[in-house]
This record gives structure tokens, sequence and C-alpha cells, in this order.
């Protein structure tokens, strides 16, 4: 595709024919499409690609959702009949495997593909069409492992997928054969993401911009990208194993063949350790974002929230065993992951005060976005404590597949890292769209959320600790006990809980409906923010800047519209649209954009092909492994960036030129 | 995903490491690619023992075979280097030739594999025979498409180079597909010495 993209000093772009593009093997012509859906079938914008990440997190947040209220309903009574007890199994393993690997996870690879480059004043990403090829791996990988509940059923083996249960023999469906193959698909797409997005913030930032300059979600994600890098290797291997045994006869985790059960448990939770923080730092920098915007303060202690960010990064690697504790591990292992354990509680206690501290005698403006990470301080805060009682090893064994286990973890996960997310919805929203989520609606949808959230995962510290197991298909009156402690009341409770947390998220998508219908138009600066991303358009151009900022301060974009006055006040000397006019007025003269490629998809629809045919027929594997052989050679001969010779010759007016 | 990433003559002009986009993505991925092998090696020592009713290592490895074959992948990363330095210098002719010498001993190397497999079958040390039967071939194996993989990039690399289609710095592709099969050579000298000079 021919672009040419020169960014003038009127606000109006034209739009002119694009040239002739070059073909790539021989066969292919690039993608020329400037608009309707192949704009964003081939698109390599990290913008358009960030979106897509987010709406289809979004839609499986939805499924993942329907999952729960099905759990909740069947748990609601005594007895319960909406589902049987294998369904009842399938169902909170996609809930967890959805949640986790379709919804959080892409979700906050969204995020950091939207603002990564933005934060850190690039054009777009260091591999723009290995950005496109993350993104359709996870989506077909997602649709792959999905596609279990219509072929016999979805996997049923809890999303830690033990041994035995991962067997063929507790497991004769071919669900956990969807799900390992398609963990791993979801798995290439994080490994390429990774390697993208470190190289990114790594080489790719503006100049001025050293390390300590960068926006805190900036450095959020590159820890999140570093574990990623070496958690997702791992749960390959692990996901391979068990593919081996489950089609090729292979018997890793067969005790009866004299296999080690354990060696499972081991290699998934090296990966499922730094997972957890994988899922929980990108809100942590969504919220060290906001909290200061909106106190009107900078962020207390960066240098400590970076630390502190970086130290669990490293302390990460080496709590995994205390999610083993019940499984006799012996007294040094247990005492030494039980000890790692409390202390990486301090980095994140550290990050606590740190948030407290930014918020402490600003001019709180309690904005959606606010009430969402104030939320995610206090939720994250009492499922952290519960946490630290799993490490003490004896409380632990108590605890162990109970629902105190289950509440802890939900109130990390939604109270901690889905709040963080609602947080930068209603802060980035105006900055994706340029308009503005009601605030109205926003409130209701924050406090039937916390509501529900609470009256959801509140009772089952009690249910737990009453020895309520995890995974129950059913419960009997006659079992649940008794005043206080009955487990009927509190069961029931949950459930209701879990309806109105329901009504709070489908507040939050009628929210969007009605902003996209009539919301208001969003301001250039409608919350007065910090950092680099919003020193440019909303919705941002597709270069994004028109030169690229020379930084030369933590919070660039509030350094040049504040400036310290005799008192020492920050006061505003310029207006975000004054700083915006700046940038525009020095526009570099020639913006070449990375060109659309039809290879990424290509690639990615490959891999699930290769997969099916795993299961089902080698020949279709054979033919799947063609489809990516093709795609990686199209991909290779393809610059990635369209040549000189099929640009439009050189525009001299000054109108912008502005294709695709 | 390792063949495929190429200079964007945009983007690779100033870094803030100063190292090329697609150099430090290469080095990442192999960071990556470590833990992939660690928890494969892993595997294999701790099931090494576990031989059941099949062959122990002892009774089916031909030491002296192997150490030829390793020698022929040792040998290869010097002619890589080679390669390497000769695409540097801008000179495609010896480019092309030291790169097709690695991809014939890399072949080597995985013809040996390939003997070697089917002589330990023959034995019978099938696939599925032992836990250490199957942790070995997985380990092995893991390793042994990684080199072919590696011998398919590096024979596209000659065919594109001589129809001069590659996009970006030639120099940079080598030296990139080159980091690559270093990587798998040193990981092989950590699995020969592992699997093969290590008793059980």
């Amino acid at each position: 595709m021919a672009i040419i993209e020169r960014p003038s000093v009127t606000t109006t772009p034209a739009v002119i024919a694009p040239a002739t593009p070059s073909s790539s093997l021989g066969t292919l012509r690039r993608p020329v499409t400037t608009g309707g859906w192949k704009a964003w079938l081939f698109t390599v914008d990290h913008k358009k690609l960030g979106i897509m990440y987010m709406a289809t997190a979004l839609f499986f947040f939805i499924v993942g959702g329907l999952e729960a209220v099905l759990i909740r309903l069947q748990l609601a009574a005594p007895n319960g009949k909406v589902l049987n007890a294998d369904l009842y199994n399938q169902m909170f393993t996609m809930h967890a495997t959805t949640m986790v690997f379709l919804f959080v996870m892409p979700m906050a690879a969204g995020l950091a593909n939207y603002f990564i480059p933005l934060q850190i004043g690039a054009r777009d990403v260091a591999f723009p069409r290995i950005n496109a090829f993350s993104f359709w791996a996870f989506l077909f990988g997602g649709i792959f492992l999905n596609l279990a509940w219509l072929l016999g059923g979805a996997a049923d083996g809890g999303w830690f997928m033990y041994a035995p249960n991962s067997g063929p023999i507790f497991s004769p469906s071919h669900g956990i054969d969807f799900w390992a193959l398609g963990l791993q698909i979801t798995g290439i797409a994080s490994l390429a993401g990774a390697v993208n997005l470190i190289t990114t913030v790594l080489n790719m930032r503006a100049p001025g911009m050293s390390l300590m300059r960068m926006p805190i979600f900036t450095w959020m994600q590159l820890v999140v990208q570093f574990l990623l890098l070496f958690a997702v290797p791992v749960i390959t291997v692990a996901l391979f194993l068990l593919s081996f045994q489950r089609n090729f006869g292979a018997t890793f985790f067969d005790v009866s063949a004299g296999a080690d059960p354990l060696l499972w448990q081991h290699l998934f939770w090296i990966f499922g350790h730094p997972e957890v923080y994988i899922l929980i730092l990108p809100s942590f920098g969504v919220i060290s974002e906001v909290l200061p915007v909106f106190s009107r303060k900078p962020l207390f202690g960066y240098p400590f929230v970076v630390f502190s960010d970086a130290a669990i990064g490293f302390v990460g690697w080496g709590v995994w065993a205390h999610h083993m504790f019940a499984s006799g591990l012996g007294p040094v292992s247990v005492a030494v992951f039980s000890i790692s354990t409390m202390a990486i509680a301090v980095p994140t206690g550290v990050k606590i005060v740190n948030w407290t501290m930014t918020i402490w005698g600003g001019k709180l403006e309690f904005t959606v976005a606010m009430k969402f990470a104030v939320g995610l301080i206090v939720l994250f805060t009492i499922g952290g404590l519960s946490g630290v009682t799993h490490s003490v090893a004896p409380s632990d064994t108590q605890q162990t597949d109970t629902y105190y286990i289950v509440a802890h973890f939900h109130y990390v996960l939604f109270g901690g890292a889905i709040f963080g997310l609602f947080s930068g919805f209603y802060y980035w929203w105006p900055k994706v769209f340029g308009k503005l989520l009601n605030e109205k609606l926003g409130t209701w949808n924050f406090w039937l959320m916390v509501i529900g959230m609470n009256m959801t995962f509140g009772p089952m510290h009690i249910l737990g600790l009453q020895g309520q197991p995890r995974r129950m298909y059913q419960w009997t009156e006659a079992r649940a006990g008794e005043g206080f402690f009955n487990l009927g009341f509190w069961n029931l409770f949950a459930s209701i809980g879990s309806l109105v947390l329901t009504i709070g998220v489908l507040l939050f998508l009628i929210n969007i409906v009605i902003t996209a219908r009539n919301g208001k138009v969003s301001p250039l600066d409608p919350w007065d923010a910090r950092s680099l991303e919003w020193m440019t358009t909303n919705p941002p151009k597709e270069h994004n800047f028109d030169s690229i900022p020379t930084v030369s301060h933590l919070d660039e974009f509030f350094h040049r519209k504040y400036e310290e006055d005799a008192n020492g006040q920050m006061v505003k000397v310029k207006s975000a649209e004054q700083v915006l006019k700046e940038l525009e007025d020095n526009a570099d003269a020639h913006i070449h954009m990375p060109s659309p490629s039809y290879w990424p998809i290509v690639l990615a629809a490959g891999l699930p092909v290769i997969c099916f045919g795993v299961i089902y027929s080698i020949p279709i594997a054979i033919f799947g492994g063609v489809i990516v052989l093709f795609g990686c050679y199209g991909w290779a001969i393809e610059p990635s960036t369209a040549p000189d010779d099929d640009f439009d010759p050189p525009v001299t007016t000054k109108d912008v030129v502005h294709v695709g | 995903m390792t063949a495929d990433s190429h200079a964007d003559s945009h983007g690779a002009a100033h870094t803030s490491t100063g190292l090329s986009n697609n150099k430090l993505g290469m080095w990442l991925f192999l960071g990556s690619e470590c833990l992939l092998f660690g928890g494969l090696i892993s595997t294999y020592m701790l099931y090494r023992g576990r031989v059941g009713e099949g062959p122990r290592p002892s009774q089916v490895f031909d030491i002296p075979f192997t150490s030829v074959s390793s020698f022929v992948l040792l040998m290869s990363s010097l002619t890589m280097v080679l390669a390497v330095s000769a695409a540097h210098k801008g000179d495609e002719r010896n480019t092309s030739l030291w790169v097709a010498i690695t991809a014939l001993l890399g072949a080597t190397f995985v013809g040996g594999q390939v003997y070697e497999f089917t002589a330990f079958y023959n034995e019978g040390m099938g696939f599925t025979t032992s836990l250490f039967s199957s942790s070995f071939y997985v380990l092995t194996g893991f390793h042994g498409v990684h080199v072919t993989v590696g011998i398919i990039m590096l024979m596209s690399t000659v065919g594109i180079l001589k129809r001069s289609k590659v996009p970006g710095s030639k120099a940079e592709t080598v030296e990139m597909i080159g980091l690559y099969w270093h990587f798998v050579d040193v990981v092989w000298i950590i699995i020969f010495t592992l699997i093969y000079l290590i008793p059980a």
C-alpha cells in the first residue's frame, strides 16, 4: 500500500489515490485498502490492533461472565439442577481459562499495544506485522479453545489441569486436547507480543526519555512482558508433554507408568505464579497513572514504585511452590517457599503505601476512573491480606481447595485486575474514541460492581473456612450447618451477588452503546493529564505525533503545561491545545508508516489448522504446516514498509496525504 | 517468527539502545528459548533413570557416533561465523557459499540424528517404551526441529540472496540467523553433555 503522510498545519486531511503496490511472492499484491473491514483485517497499526484486542477480550469477558453466572445459579440452592456434574466441570474450567487467558491477558495486551507507543513517543511498535500476527493468533487460539464446546465437550480438568484429571481416563473427550493446543496458540501470541513490546520500549523511546522518565504504566507493562517472555515457554513445555501424552501415547504424568505427577504441577506453577503478576501488574500500571492525575499530584515515590515493580518481577519466580504446599514437598521446601511468599508481599505493600501517599493531601476529583482506582486499592488489599494467610503453610493446608482460596483470588483478580482495567476504560476512552463515557452511568456501574463483588466473593471466605470445597458441583442441606455459618444462606447470598455484579457489568456495556450514539465529545485534555499519550489528538492521528517530542521530565506533558511560579506553586502556563500546536507547527516533513500486510493473518490462520490436525488427522496438520510455511515466505520477502518506488511522487503542497 | 522479522528501513536507523530492533528482538526470543529447553532438560533429567522394561541409556547410546555428529554441528558454527563475516564485507558469493556449507553441516547432523533414532527404535526403544525414551525423544527431537528450522532459514537465505529479494540489510539478516544457529549449537553442547557424557 502506498502511504505518504504529510502532517500539516491544516487539520483536514486530503486523501489521494494510492500508487500501484508492488507484488510480494509474485502472486499476492500488498493490500491497498483504505477503509471498511479490510482496513482492519490487514492492518498493522498498533492502535487498530489495540482496539481489536480489547473488543475481543471484552467479548470473552462476557462469555466467561455467563459461565460464572451459571456456576453460581447451580450453587444457589441445595442439590442444584442447572448443570450436571460433567457440564459443571467444563464450566468452571472454561470460566477460569477464559477469564485468565482470553480476557485479562489480552485486555492488558490491548492497552499495552495502544498506549505504550503513545506513552514513549513512538509512531508504532518495533515489529508492526508481528503485532498483527499476535492479535490474530490470540483470536484464533481463543476460538479454537471454545470450539470444544461444540465438538464433544470442553476441557474439564480445572484451569490448572492436574494429573490424573488431565489424562484420557478421567477426561475421554477432546476437551483437554483443544485446551492444551488452544493455549499453545495463545502462548505463541503472548510470546511474540512480549518480544515486540520489550523491543519497542527499550529501543523506540522519544529522545530524552530515559528509563526513569518513562510513564509508570509503560514500566509495569515492561516488567509484565519480561515475565511473559520467560514464563510462557515453561507452560509451552508442559502443554507439549500433555499433548504428547494424550495424542501420542507418552506417559509423562501417568503414575501407573512410574511418572511423577508433580512434574506437571511444578511446570504449571513456574509459569502460573509469574502469571498472576502478569494479570495484576498492568492494572497497577493503570491506577498509577490515574491516581496522580485525579489527585493533582505526581506519583509519590516514582522510583520506589518502579523498583518494587522490578522486585516483583524477580521474586515472582521464587514463590511458585506455595501453590503446592498440600502436595508433600517436604519441610525445607515448604519453609523456603513460605518465607519467599511472605517476602513478595513487601513490594506490593510498598505500592499500596505509594498510592495512598499519592492521594494524601491531593485535590481529589472522584471521576469514575478514580473511583475504580481507589476501589482497587481497597479490594486488592483485602485480597492481599487473605493471600498472606496462605503463605503460612499450616494455615494454607487448612484452606487448600476450599472456597477461601476462591475468595482470595477473586478479590485480587476481580477487585484488583478487573477494577484496574475498568479504571483504564473510563480514563482512556476519550483518548481512543474521542468521546467521554457517561460519568453518571459509570458511577452506577462502579457501585453495583463493588457491591456485587463483595456480596459474591466476601461470603466465600466464610464458606471456605467452614470447609466447602472448590469445584463441588452440588451441596446438600444435610451438611449445610446452622446459624451464621449456614452454607445455604451464604451460597444463596453469593449467587444473588453475582447477579448484582452482572447488572453492574451490563451498565458498562450500555454505557458504551450510549456513548457511541450520543456521547459527549471529549476536549483535547479532559483530565488535565500528565503523560505523553495525551499530547496528541483524540483519537490520535495514524502516525501518533506530527513531530516526535523531546522529553526532559517525568510527566512531560504536565511540565509543558505547568511551570513553577515565584512561590514555588505549579501554575498552568499553556493549554493542551497550545502544546499540541507547537508539535504540529514543527511537523516532520516525511513520515512513512508501516504498510498493511496479508501475511500476519495468513500465518496465524495456519496454527489452528495444525492443531485441528493433531487431534483428528495428521494430513490436516500437514496442510496447516504448509499454510504456515507459505505465510513465512510471503512475510520474509515482503518489506515491512513499502519501498520508495511504491510511494506516490512527492507532494509539494501543504496538503496532508493520508491513505489507509 | 524469526526468519521473517526484517529490517524496517525507517525504524532501524536510530534506537535508544543502539542495537537494531531486529537484533534485540532475536536476543529476547533466544532468552525465551532458554526456558523452553530448560523445561525439556528438567523433564529428561527427572526421567532418565526410569527405563521400565525398555533398554537402559548405556545399552543403546553409541557415544563415538554421536560425538562425531556433534563435532560436525559445532564446526557449522565456524562456517556460520565465516558467512556472517563475508556478509559484513558485502561479499555475496562467499556469503552464499558459507551459508550453504553451514546448512549442509547442519543437515549432516540431522541426518545422523535420524539414523540414531532409527537404530534406537530397532533396538526396542520406541517413543512410548518408557519415561526415559519419551523424554529422550522429546528433548532431542525438539533440538532436531530447531536445527531443521535453522537449515530451512539458511537455504532460504541462499535463494533469496541470489535473487537479491531480501528486504532490509542483507548482512543483518545473515547475522540474525547466525545468532539463532549459534544458540542451537550451544544448547546441543549442554544436551550432549547431560544425555550422553554424564552416566545416569
